[in-house]
């Protein structure tokens, strides 16, 4: 347990972070001259944090696999990003958004983390205005707020759906400039494939170059992985196809621990699967739960029908539906978490109320929402005595201008028109709480690799809040990463550039090479996608929305059986040595098929239901998670030791000074 | 349904292309363009031959990393939709469809479909910032109100998603309305003025030494943009460089 050192300064909470930037090692503008930094991924996380570092003096290089850093995952970041700005003037401050956050975790984060969060989330929104980003204001010219889910005030900033888009795009614009200024040089279309550690420490990656082939050695001081989340590894999810686990399982494998793997988001509203061909899933915004009421029919027969197509929605009587979340959470009502909200849909469907084909859907309306801004923009028009349609119309031109690109999305893919009848939706696979351990600093179990974002497992607990990852991502990158690491970094002022002619790297591109070549010529008998498909109907059947002890077992072994026949029967065309997305994709599932199994064996020893992780074995009469913190108020990180199964586990106790421990309560 | 696909085939940069034919059986309504693509791929792995290279990655229409020509217009005969957001019910049982990378000389082929755009990233990286630091020492936000029209006019013009399809529907492969969604973004805010000036003449030099041609005012690009940018960019780019150029 001696290595599990969170490093939380001491202190009362609310001087923690104050306390620790004045306490750490600086190092002076000169030297960081000399001073090289590896960042691999340019989202929120990785992008802000390159331009930081870049702004303060060090050279940066940046590495990701698109072909341009504009493009990584949070550019599709849809609702919003939350600040305890207060702009609203209704209640919010730094200590309810940080308990909010630790609640909605459901007890399972560091508060010390979270409550710095809460301190920086004001600093990130006066940093993105004075970048120029967009967000939506009201017409005095202000900035304006929404709600989301699991909390009681108004503090999400948005710009459209398009929130992560225009955050991103700040952090690129950042970038650029330190580009141009010749601090930062961006490897795009580059796939990191191993982490190289010297003497103990991190000093640089094998990097794959994906248009010509290349094995390349980079070498640094340090090395930041921001490589985003690993909810693909259930194959179908609202990720990009890219998005994935390798470069912390390679860390992972390099020493770097993987705490509660188990800990996954599975959003409430997203597009249903429409058959086998599908690749992707596509999330309807959190936001739009301000506006549209979850509904299915209250009788079985009712509901049949509508499978059947022989009754529709619109036909059905207000009281022969069941707004399940208003009648069970009537203080959050549509507005519960996440993973409440997504387990309610499933018990709804598992119990026959399905509204779709395949039974698995629930209705999301907007009907009242529509007739309700109507009335309202029909009296301030001084309309009189308005006709339904009438009302109808302007009611809908309302929810035109809040949600509109989400509107048109969903009715190009499912090819209904969403403001006429109400849109299906089911959970699907969104986030990860879980990933690479680090302490305080953000920095792994290795010393000089640090991890930001949605990749480190830090501070949403078991269950995170909605317009919570992009506030974390940009907290971490612009203002946490820059000074912690610097403490580290103040050691090596006298280091010298680090070579890559040595026998670490040497050896670390030797092992990638092999690895590649082993994908290459295994049997190739199926595709990737093949394998990928399967193991994610496992992940999705066995480890998903609610996990027992019988059935993970069962996926443990089906996991490590599948990992067995991928590498014996793989098929990879093409060659090493140029563009090749099979073998891209090869090397990805390999270690998702490392990945799942842990995932499973992490779900399996947690004998409790908190926040995303729901095992049916602890639950309340009235089928709500049963937590358990004599036992299981840990973190749970996981030393790599070979196969999955010789995992050893480290636990981190976490300790509440601040915050009573409570059963969450949305009632 | 059966479709017969006509798809560029090139092996890297260096390498001629060709038109291959594919027919492709159990293609469905309910798949997006690049799903039928994927069932096209699964069915070449089968047959041991390489599967066809195109980029991609949100697949919901905001990376901008899908691109494809498809029956000569980029991201196809739907409107205001990418690739990846095009369905095949848009198509028909036994429709001939001929797909192509997006040309320009701005933008060469890497491997059958993908194409390298980083000369959209040199236009940024030119100028297509405000010279802030990061390390959040700014104003409080609300202390530079934004009147709430030019705010949605920046955020409509930011909307772009550097495709390049633009580039690619226009006769003269000309990128003026991506270059001046990016100038439009920041001369609409108050926090950007400040540099506009320099801005426009850096960008507007470096779209010049891409290669990209000229503006002659067609409008296709328009028509085509999934983002349903506005050639009002185009007028607003254009006198920020008159102004800029007879300041400098
Ligand atoms: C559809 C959708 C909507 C969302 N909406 C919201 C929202 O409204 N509010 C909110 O707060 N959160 C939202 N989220 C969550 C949030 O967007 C993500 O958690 C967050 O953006 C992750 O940022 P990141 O910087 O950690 O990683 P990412 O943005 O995923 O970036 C990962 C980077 O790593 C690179 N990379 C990965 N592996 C490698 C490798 N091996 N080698 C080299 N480079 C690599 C990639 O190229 C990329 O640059 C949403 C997520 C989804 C999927
Ligand atoms: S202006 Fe439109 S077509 Fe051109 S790059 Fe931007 S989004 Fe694509
Ligand atoms: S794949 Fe991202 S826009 Fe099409």
């Amino acid at each position: 347990m001696g290595i599990l050192d969170s490093k939380v300064p001491s202190g009362p909470l609310a001087e923690k972070w104050t306390k620790h930037k004045n306490d750490i090692n600086l190092v002076n503008p000169a030297n960081k001259r000399n001073i090289d930094i590896i960042v691999v991924g340019t989202g929120l996380a990785g992008g802000a944090a390159a331009a930081t570092l870049a702004e303060l003096g060090y050279n940066v290089k940046t590495f990701c696999y698109q072909d341009s850093p504009r493009r990584a995952h949070s550019i599709a970041a849809q609702g919003g990003i939350n600040a305890s700005k207060n702009y609203q003037g209704d209640g919010d401050s730094d200590y309810r958004l940080f308990y909010d956050t630790i609640k909605g975790g459901d007890y399972r984060s560091r508060e010390a983390n979270v409550y710095r969060l809460a301190e920086v989330s004001g600093n990130i929104i006066d940093q993105c205005v004075a970048q120029g980003v967009p967000f939506a204001r009201e017409y005095g010219g202000l900035l304006d707020n929404r709600s989301f889910g699991g909390v009681l005030v108004s503090r999400t900033f948005y710009a459209k759906g398009q929130t992560g888009q225009q955050l991103l795009l700040g952090c690129y614009a950042a970038m650029n400039r330190q580009i141009n200024r010749g601090k930062i040089k961006a490897y795009n279309r580059h796939e990191m494939l191993d982490l190289v550690l010297v003497d103990g420490k991190a000093r640089g990656i094998i990097a794959r170059n994906l248009v010509t082939g290349n094995i390349e050695r980079h070498a640094a001081h340090a090395v930041v992985l921001a490589t985003g989340g690993y909810g693909n590894v259930f194959f179908l999810s609202t990720n990009a196809m890219g998005s994935n686990v390798m470069a912390a399982w390679r860390a992972h494998r390099r020493g770097a621990f993987f705490a509660n793997p188990c800990f996954t988001q599975i959003h409430p509203t997203c597009i249903p699967v429409s058959g086998d061909h599908q690749s992707k899933l596509t999330l309807m915004s959190e936001s739009l739960r301000n506006d549209g009421r979850i509904w299915v029919p209250k009788r079985l027969e009712d509901a049949q029908a509508i499978r059947e197509g022989k009754l529709k929605p619109t036909q059905l009587k207000e009281e022969d539906r069941d707004y399940y979340l208003e009648r069970r959470y009537p203080a959050f009502g549509n507005l519960v978490p996440r993973d409440v909200a997504s387990r309610a849909a499933k018990e709804r469907c598992d119990a026959g109320f399905g509204v779709n084909k395949t039974g698995e859907a629930v209705y999301l309306d907007f009907e009242a929402a529509i007739m309700r801004y109507g009335k309202e923009k029909a009296l301030t028009s001084g309309l009189k005595d308005p006709d339904k349609d009438t009302i109808r119309q302007l009611g809908e031109e309302v929810i035109e201008a809040k949600y509109g690109n989400l509107f048109q999305m969903y009715e190009k893919i499912v090819d209904q028109n969403p403001y006429k009848t109400p849109m299906m939706i089911y959970p699907a696979v969104h986030y990860t709480m879980g990933g690479l351990w680090v302490d305080y600093n953000l920095q792994t179990t290795v010393p000089g690799c640090y991890c930001a974002g949605e990749a480190n497992f830090s501070d949403h607990g078991a269950n995170r809040l909605g317009a919570s990852a992009l506030m974390q991502g940009l907290a971490d990158g612009y203002f946490v990463l820059p000074y912690t690491i610097g403490d580290y970094l103040a050691d090596d002022i006298r280091t010298g550039p680090i070579p890559t002619d040595t026998p670490e790297f040497e050896k670390a591109e030797n092992d990638t090479r092999e690895r590649l070549q082993k994908l290459m010529q295994a049997g190739g008998k199926h595709s990737v996608d093949y394998y990928h498909k399967k193991l994610g109907k496992i992940m999705w059947n066995k480890c998903g929305m609610s996990r027992n002890e019988k059935e993970l077992k069962e996926a443990i072994q089906e996991i490590a059986e599948l990992r067995e026949d991928f590498w014996k029967n793989v098929k990879v065309p093409g060659s090493i040595d140029s563009k090749n997305e099979e073998l891209e994709k090869a090397g990805r599932v390999a270690d998702f098929l490392e990945l799942g199994e842990l995932f499973a064996k992490d779900a399996l020893l947690r004998n409790e239901s908190c926040g995303g992780h729901f095992r049916e074995e602890y639950q309340t009469k009235e089928g709500e998670a049963l937590r358990d913190d004599k036992n299981f108020k840990y973190v749970a990180a996981w030393e790599y030791k070979g196969k999955p199964s010789d995992a050893v586990l480290h636990k981190e106790d976490l300790v509440y000074e601040n915050i009573e421990l409570k059963t969450r309560s949305y009632k | 349904m059966k479709l017969y696909l006509k798809i560029w085939r090139q092996k890297d940069a260096d390498s001629k292309g060709q038109m291959v034919d594919y027919e492709l059986n159990g293609v469905e309504g309910d798949m997006s363009f690049l799903e039928m693509l994927d069932v096209l791929n699964e069915k070449l792995i089968n047959e041991d031959k390489e599967p066809v290279e195109f980029d991609h990655d949100c697949r919901e229409g905001i990376c901008g990393a899908c691109s494809l020509m498809i029956n000569g217009e980029p991201h196809g005969p739907d409107r205001l939709v990418t690739t990846c957001q095009l369905h095949m019910r848009k198509f028909k049982d036994g429709d001939t469809i001929v797909i192509e990378p997006f040309r320009a000389t701005a933008f060469p082929v890497i491997k059958d479909l993908i194409v390298d755009r980083s000369s959209f990233d040199r236009i940024q990286q030119a100028g297509g910032y405000i010279s802030v630091n990061t390390s959040g020492n700014t104003v409080d936000a609300n202390a530079i109100p934004i009147e709430k029209e030019n705010a949605d006019d920046s955020f409509y013009a930011a909307a772009c998603i550097g495709c390049g399809a633009c580039v690619a529907a226009c006769k003269n492969a000309s990128a003026m309305l991506f270059t001046s969604a990016k100038v439009s973004q920041f001369a609409l805010l108050p926090q950007g003025r400040v540099e506009a000036t320099e801005r426009v003449l850096n960008m507007v030099r470096q779209m010049d030494l891409e290669g990209f041609g000229n503006c002659t005012n067609t409008g296709a690009c328009e028509v085509e943009c999934p983002k349903g940018i506005s050639l009002e960019n185009i007028a607003r780019m254009n006198r920020e460089y008159l102004q800029a150029s007879m300041k400098g």
